[in-house]
């Protein structure tokens, strides 16, 4: 007990010392999560929004291979990668392997099934209730799909920091493709199991703690999102900047 | 001769093993007004959007007159989480027919809703709007696209007697501003049929029980002799 409180109190000392070390952990962390979150969810927006709304043959085996990868292991994902991107493998030529690019590819993939399957159902679901309304209007399927994924962006949001939270609290995807170079392609998960297994119990908590607090902070802030939403919707004036949401 | 808008033969929606609607043959004519009524799940609301083209007839076939503009209020209208003038230009923007751009539909969108007396509220967000106000701006959409036919379905049935008689006077002024305008709506409101029909179609378990001008309706002994089944709806005796 005494050596966890202890390896507590030096994982707040890391924290609140602003430790160079931690901190490059941190910020190759948010930035490689972040950026696998964004491209995932460009595509994977625009994908379920599509699939949500459009009615296609083979459109059901479609949504069921897609709803059968939201069970996606990490580690699948990331040797899956790592023989696209080896030297022998389809996309080799790159020289992506064990790179900041490579992380990023091998977290978008892992995302892009999420953020589809969600995104799917919510427009759908809005489609179900509304669709006809706006056929009556004039809208095709691609209109169709863009408005309602644009009524729904507050799910959607939640659906990215969905995506998100699970970016940057994977670890065998990033691993494998990123292999865990020290002041390169070293990220929060992959320090943890590493400093975890090399006793250096402090520096493992100190990242498992900002890991929370990232993932705190994301919600807290789709919360004030949302808050903000809805008491503009109530609101007679409307800024314009709450009125965009 | 009035000319045809739609003419619906021998139409039949199947949805598996429900029926809901069974062989029905209907001409909706420029300047009438046509009630549906008939009892919950008699395929009124299919009927009205397979007259609208929403939903493709299993059996039978739709025609419509060349270039037949036509417009639909639902009953509860969906309104996007954006403001009313926004909802209504879109509204506008997204017709084929205008083809406006989206400053002309801005504007259009205005005078949409000065019409219907909501250009207060065209800032308010329109999930904000009460009940009437969204049917009256649905209404002023639908009208603002400048349709032959426009079908309604049940417009005033989630809304107080208040709103009803706003939404029902504003259905009546623009039927009455454009008399070549076909309507085709659904209703459980007879004081409504008689008030805005001019013929009225009793719909019993998907099939055309009953087609008389409304005066025929609403008597008694003409009714009875045509459709007892519609004549005991309109009494409330239903079996």
């Amino acid at each position: 007990m005494t050596s966890f409180s202890d390896s507590l109190q030096a994982a707040f000392s890391l924290i609140l010392a602003f430790d160079p070390a931690l901190w490059a952990v941190v910020m190759r962390s948010l930035s490689v999560s972040a950026t696998a979150c964004v491209l995932a969810c460009l595509l994977g927006y625009a994908l379920g929004a599509f699939l949500g709304v459009h009615r296609f043959r083979g459109r059901g085996v479609v949504i069921g291979v897609l709803n059968t990868m939201l069970a996606l292991p990490s580690v699948v994902v990331g040797l899956g990668v790592y023989m696209l991107l080896s030297r022998s493998g389809p996309m080799g030529f790159l020289g992506w392997l064990f790179s900041f690019k490579a992380m990023v590819l091998a977290q978008s993939v892992l995302l892009l099934p999420l953020v589809t399957a969600l995104t799917r159902q919510i427009v759908q679901d809005a489609e179900n209730m509304h669709g006809e309304q706006w056929t009556s209007l004039g809208a095709g399927s691609c209109v169709r799909a863009a408005l309602l994924a644009w009524d729904e962006r507050l799910a959607l949001l939640t659906v990215g920091v969905t995506a998100f939270g699970r970016a940057i609290a994977e670890v065998g995807a990033v691993m494998i493709v990123g292999g865990n170079i020290d002041g390169f392609t070293r990220v929060m998960t992959t320090a943890i199991a590493l400093e975890t297994s090399k006793g250096d119990l402090p520096l493992a908590l100190g990242l498992g703690g900002v890991l929370l607090a990232v993932v705190g902070f994301m919600h807290a802030l789709l919360a004030a999102l949302r808050w903000a939403a809805l008491r503009c919707q109530t609101s007679l004036a409307q800024p314009l900047t709450v009125r965009l949401l | 001769m009035k000319q045809a808008w739609v003419d619906l033969q021998q139409v039949s929606v199947h949805w598996g093993a429900v029926h809901a609607l069974e062989k029905v043959s209907l001409i909706l004519s420029a300047g009438e007004r046509v009630a549906l009524i008939g009892s919950n799940g008699s395929g009124k609301s299919t009927l009205l959007r397979v007259a609208h083209g929403l939903i493709a007839p299993t059996q039978g076939r739709v025609e419509y007159a060349a270039c037949l503009r036509q417009a639909m209020l639902f009953q509860r209208p969906h309104l996007l989480r954006m403001s009313a003038l926004n909802n209504m230009a879109l509204g506008l923007w997204l017709d084929r027919q205008q083809r406006l751009t989206w400053a002309q539909a801005l504007k259009a969108a205005w005078v949409a809703l000065a019409r219907v007396g909501l250009e207060d509220v065209a800032h308010h967000n329109g999930r904000t709007l009460s009940g009437g106000q969204l049917q009256r701006l649905a209404l002023a959409r639908a009208w603002a696209r400048q349709p032959q036919l426009l079908v309604l379905d049940e417009p005033t049935a989630s809304l107080d007697p208040y709103a009803k008689r706003e939404v029902e006077a504003l259905i009546h002024s623009f039927s009455q501003s454009r008399p070549d305008v076909g309507l085709l709506f659904a209703s459980h409101n007879l004081g409504q049929v008689k008030r805005l029909a001019s013929r009225v179609v009793y719909l019993e378990q998907g099939r055309v029980d009953a087609d008389l001008p409304v005066a025929e309706f609403f008597d008694s002994d003409r009714l009875r002799a045509v459709s007892p089944k519609a004549q005991s709806f309109v009494q409330g005796e239903l079996p």
